[in-house]
């Protein structure tokens, strides 16, 4: 029942960015695993894991996919880390409409990371031998709710970008369509 | 569909401005593999032997390997290839980094250039947007800082770019192509890019590579990964750092310099310092390694972390591969901080760290001696250190003496006279090698310098150790988990191996032995060039990951090709004698496979032409060294027979070549 408190397991993925050494082996394997079927392409254009590199400027930080946004937030703001300065959104995590980033190259829907559903470890840790990226499982008391499946999230996308009535349109069409 | 590869090309006129895609023959695939075979495929075909490597006639060809873009570790190659100003012969270097795998998601296999732009500019490739854009703004800037600045201008922050520097803009004979953390440096290919008035190729693509058999190609690719976690864990014991583990040398991590600072020669190529790595030194350069080295890093799809990002103090940051850590140092008798410090210039400027050092030191050599004089060198600095920053920029303009010095050693010397061509004095096929000067000659060594046509040693050499190890029982403990020999033979010739009496060099290991071990490490070399492959995790170190027992299951699974060892083997064979084929047809011969004269002080002119005679027969090639008609027409380059007896290089029925392995025949006689 939504609103009730439980236990779960939830998973997550340590980064740490001084280990990092830009191969992009973890946007490599992430992309082949979730091509279909399994492994058949890749294209690190897909992967719900991308490194943010500027060699130039010892830039070097994996984000992971999160959580689709239909409005640009307000956060633009600048850090100085280290007396380097960086770009808040290059390291945000949400597929927002200012940017390309975690976005299905030609159908523009967002991608999230799912933990490589179905498999032991994440992918990308496995691939990662540096241990840039290491797995963590950890209990948490949750409060449960409804998670949106990954087709509601691309759903959603497409109605803030082309409107409601369209993809209504659009989906009675195709219905039709796959009838006759 | 096309698996592994995209099989299409570009096609670029710079002259008109006319571009191509391309839909290549899958046939030439399979029959030359990609990368640097089918390369080697369209010099023949498109590049003929008079063209000048000025000419409009030449091609440059930016191509990525077989397999790059595959989730295959360490498949990151970007091969280019063209004629050499320098050699005269067909130039390929291979560089790492990024930009080859892009290209492929952009979904393209090779770009080829012909022609001359009448303005400067860069092609811009996105996906199906190909473009040649002005880049007057750029000229005189620097690679790195070129590609910085290319991506600001289309707004591709993730846009791969290789460019040339002031060097390349002004046609040095050993001008560089820059890319990311890696560089196409040997035979001046940067040159012929400048020549054809192109700064620099960008790429960006966002599409998918295919697998014929997914599910297998994985667990290849798991089990390398897996193989290279092992191989990290249990480095080869009693062999030098560099050797002892995966990756190209691994510089960058490495501080401990012994081994190269006291092997390799300084200066001009002249002078071993047997003692040089002392506990001060040690500090020293560690010190200034910590200090300066920001980050280890890789290539795409790699784990191995070659290469570095440097920051010297007051200079902008950039990346090193491996090997100019030490060559700029060397050369100017200087500290690892000038050599870090003068390599952010060289890779600005585009230059080969190999060849631009010698070239300095060779300079300064001529000054005192009196074949050049000071008034060669106006304005030149008193300080060691200023003089080799002073000859960079001169030569990199091509400014006075550095015109000439642009030319690299041997043309330099020709045209200066006077003596000088004794002071060029490290060349093989006219170009700068490796500042080896060793005592007593190396038959295997020997061999591979003398015919290999990839100009650098280290692109030839790996997988049989670089001297016996000094008892059996290492030499046993090293054959046992030995598998990636392609026959159990070489274990034999490796555990008979002594460092002193009868079994050792330079007649043991003997000729034949000598054709087996030679052919085995180029035949790795020349399959990491059709694929892609970096070297470093396969023909270079001793047990890699790749080898010959499952490259023809990679092949199969990745790009859908029925094939197995034998024909692999037998498809380098082909495209390797396509290579040679090139060069005979561009005047190459025997008295052209000459390590330098004090290459070794111990020499043995009949053991050498015993060798050469013996290798020469193994690879179906006549006594100057021209592959027969009979090894033509059997690896089906019958054109290439045909066109040889045209042009009277070769003459009908020649003799047939040994059909076996020499060794094999030794023991059967
Ligand atoms: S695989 Fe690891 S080291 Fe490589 S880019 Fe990803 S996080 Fe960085
Ligand atoms: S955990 Fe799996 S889905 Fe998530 S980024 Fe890594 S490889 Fe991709
Ligand atoms: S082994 Fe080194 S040089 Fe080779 S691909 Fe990996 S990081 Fe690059």
């Amino acid at each position: 029942m939504p609103g009730e408190k439980k236990t779960k397991t939830v998973k997550t993925i340590k980064v740490d960015v001084d280990k990092c050494n830009g191969c992009r082996a973890c946007e490599v394997i992430c992309s082949a695993f979730h091509a279909a079927p399994k492994y058949s392409s890749n294209n690190p254009e897909r992967s719900r894991i991308r490194v943010i590199r500027e060699p130039l400027k010892d830039v070097y930080v994996p984000v992971y996919a999160g959580e689709y946004t239909p409005a640009e937030c307000m956060g633009r703001d600048k850090y100085i880390i280290d007396g380097k300065e960086y770009d808040e959104c290059a390291f945000c995590r949400a597929s927002c409409p200012s940017r390309s980033l975690f976005k299905e190259p030609d159908s523009g829907l967002p991608l999230k990371c799912d933990m490589c559903e179905g498999e032991d470890e994440p992918l990308c840790v496995k691939w990662c031998i540096v241990d840039a990226l290491t797995y963590e499982e950890r209990e948490e008391e949750v409060e449960e709710g409804e998670e949106m499946e990954e087709m509601e999230v691309g759903l959603e996308a497409l109605a803030d970008k082309f409107g409601m009535d369209k993809i209504r349109d659009a989906m009675a069409r195709l219905s039709q369509h796959k009838k006759d | 569909m096309r698996y592994g590869e995209t099989g299409f090309n570009l096609e670029i006129d710079l002259t008109t401005g006319n571009i191509e895609r391309v839909e290549t023959d899958p046939r030439d695939t399979e029959l030359y593999l990609g990368g640097l075979g089918t390369n080697a495929k369209l010099i023949w075909d498109r590049v003929p032997p008079e063209a000048d490597a000025f000419s409009p006639e030449n091609l440059l060809i930016f191509a990525s390997g077989l397999l790059c873009g595959t989730p295959a570790t360490g498949c990151n190659r970007t091969i280019v290839t063209t004629i050499s100003p320098q050699t005269k012969l067909m130039a390929f270097s291979m560089m790492g980094g990024f930009w080859a795998p892009e290209l492929k998601y952009a979904g393209y296999d090779k770009v080829i250039f012909r022609g001359k732009s009448p303005e400067l500019v860069y092609l811009y490739i996105n996906n199906d947007k190909v473009e040649l854009r002005a880049a007057e703004h750029l000229r005189g800037r620097g690679s790195v800082e070129t590609a910085e600045l290319i991506r600001q201008e289309l707004k591709e922050p993730k846009a791969q770019v290789a460019a040339i520097g002031m060097a390349g803009e002004n046609r040095v004979f050993f001008a560089s192509i820059e890319q990311g953390r890696s560089s196409a440096s040997r035979g001046g290919i940067g040159a012929v890019m400048g020549d054809k008035n192109l700064k620099a190729v960008v790429v960006r693509g966002t599409k998918d590579i295919s697998l014929a058999r997914p599910a297998e190609f994985m667990e290849l690719c798991q089990e390398v990964l897996e193989y290279i976690k092992f191989r990290n864990e249990n480095p080869v014991p009693g062999v030098m750092p560099i050797l002892a583990g995966l990756g190209s040398p691994q510089e960058m991590k490495v501080h401990d310099e012994k081994w190269h600072t006291e092997n390799f020669s300084w200066g001009n190529s002249r002078t071993r310092r047997k003692e040089f790595w002392s506990e001060e030194v040690e500090r020293d350069w560690t010190e200034t390694m910590d200090k300066m080295r920001t980050r280890l890093i890789s290539c795409y799809n790699c784990p191995m972390t070659c290469g570095a990002t440097i920051s010297p103090p007051g200079m902008p940051t950039y990346m090193m591969k491996c090997f100019s850590k030490l060559t700029y140092t060397m050369a100017a008798f200087a500290d690892l901080e000038f050599g870090l410090g003068i390599a952010q210039s060289a890779t600005e400027y585009g230059v080969d760290g190999f060849s631009a050092p010698q070239v300095m030191a060779f300079a300064l050599e001529l000054l005192e001696n009196g074949i050049l004089t000071d008034e060669d060198f106006p304005g030149m600095p008193e300080d060691n250190e200023g003089r080799f920053y002073w000859l960079l920029d001169h030569i990199v303009r091509r400014e006075g003496i550095g015109d000439i010095l642009a030319d690299g050693t041997y043309w330099a010397a020709q045209r200066i006279g006077k003596g000088a061509e004794e002071y060029a004095h490290n060349n093989i096929k006219k170009h700068e090698q490796l500042p080896l000067k060793l005592s007593m000659l190396n038959p295997i060594y020997f061999i591979m310098y003398a015919t290999g046509e990839k100009i650098n040693i280290t692109q030839i050499e790996g997988q049989f150790p670089q001297a016996p190890f000094p008892k059996r029982e290492h030499r046993e403990a090293f054959v046992k988990d030995w598998f990636q020999v392609p026959d159990e033979k070489f274990k034999q010739y490796f555990l008979d191996w002594e460092p002193r009496g009868e079994n050792s060099i330079p007649y043991y290991p003997t000729p034949p032995m000598v054709c087996d071990i030679v052919d085995w490490q180029e035949r790795m070399h020349y399959i990491d060039d059709a694929l892609g492959m970096c070297a470093g995790l396969s023909s270079f170190p001793l047990k890699p990951p790749y080898h010959i027992h499952n490259y023809p299951k990679f092949i199969s699974a990745g790009a859908g090709y029925d094939m197995d060892e034998e024909k692999l083997t037998q498809a380098i064979k082909r495209y390797r004698t396509l290579v040679r084929a090139n060069n005979t047809r561009r005047g190459m011969r025997r008295k052209d496979e000459q390590p330098p004269k004090d290459h070794w002080k111990k020499r043995f002119p009949e053991l050498e032409q015993e060798l050469l005679d013996t290798y020469y027969a193994f690879k179906g090639w006549n006594s100057d060294g021209i592959p027969t008609e009979t090894t033509l027409r059997e690896l089906g380059l019958d054109y290439v027979a045909d066109d040889f007896i045209e042009r009277g290089i070769l003459t009908k029925d020649e003799e047939a070549p040994p059909q076996k392995a020499a060794a094999d025949q030794e023991k059967e006689a």
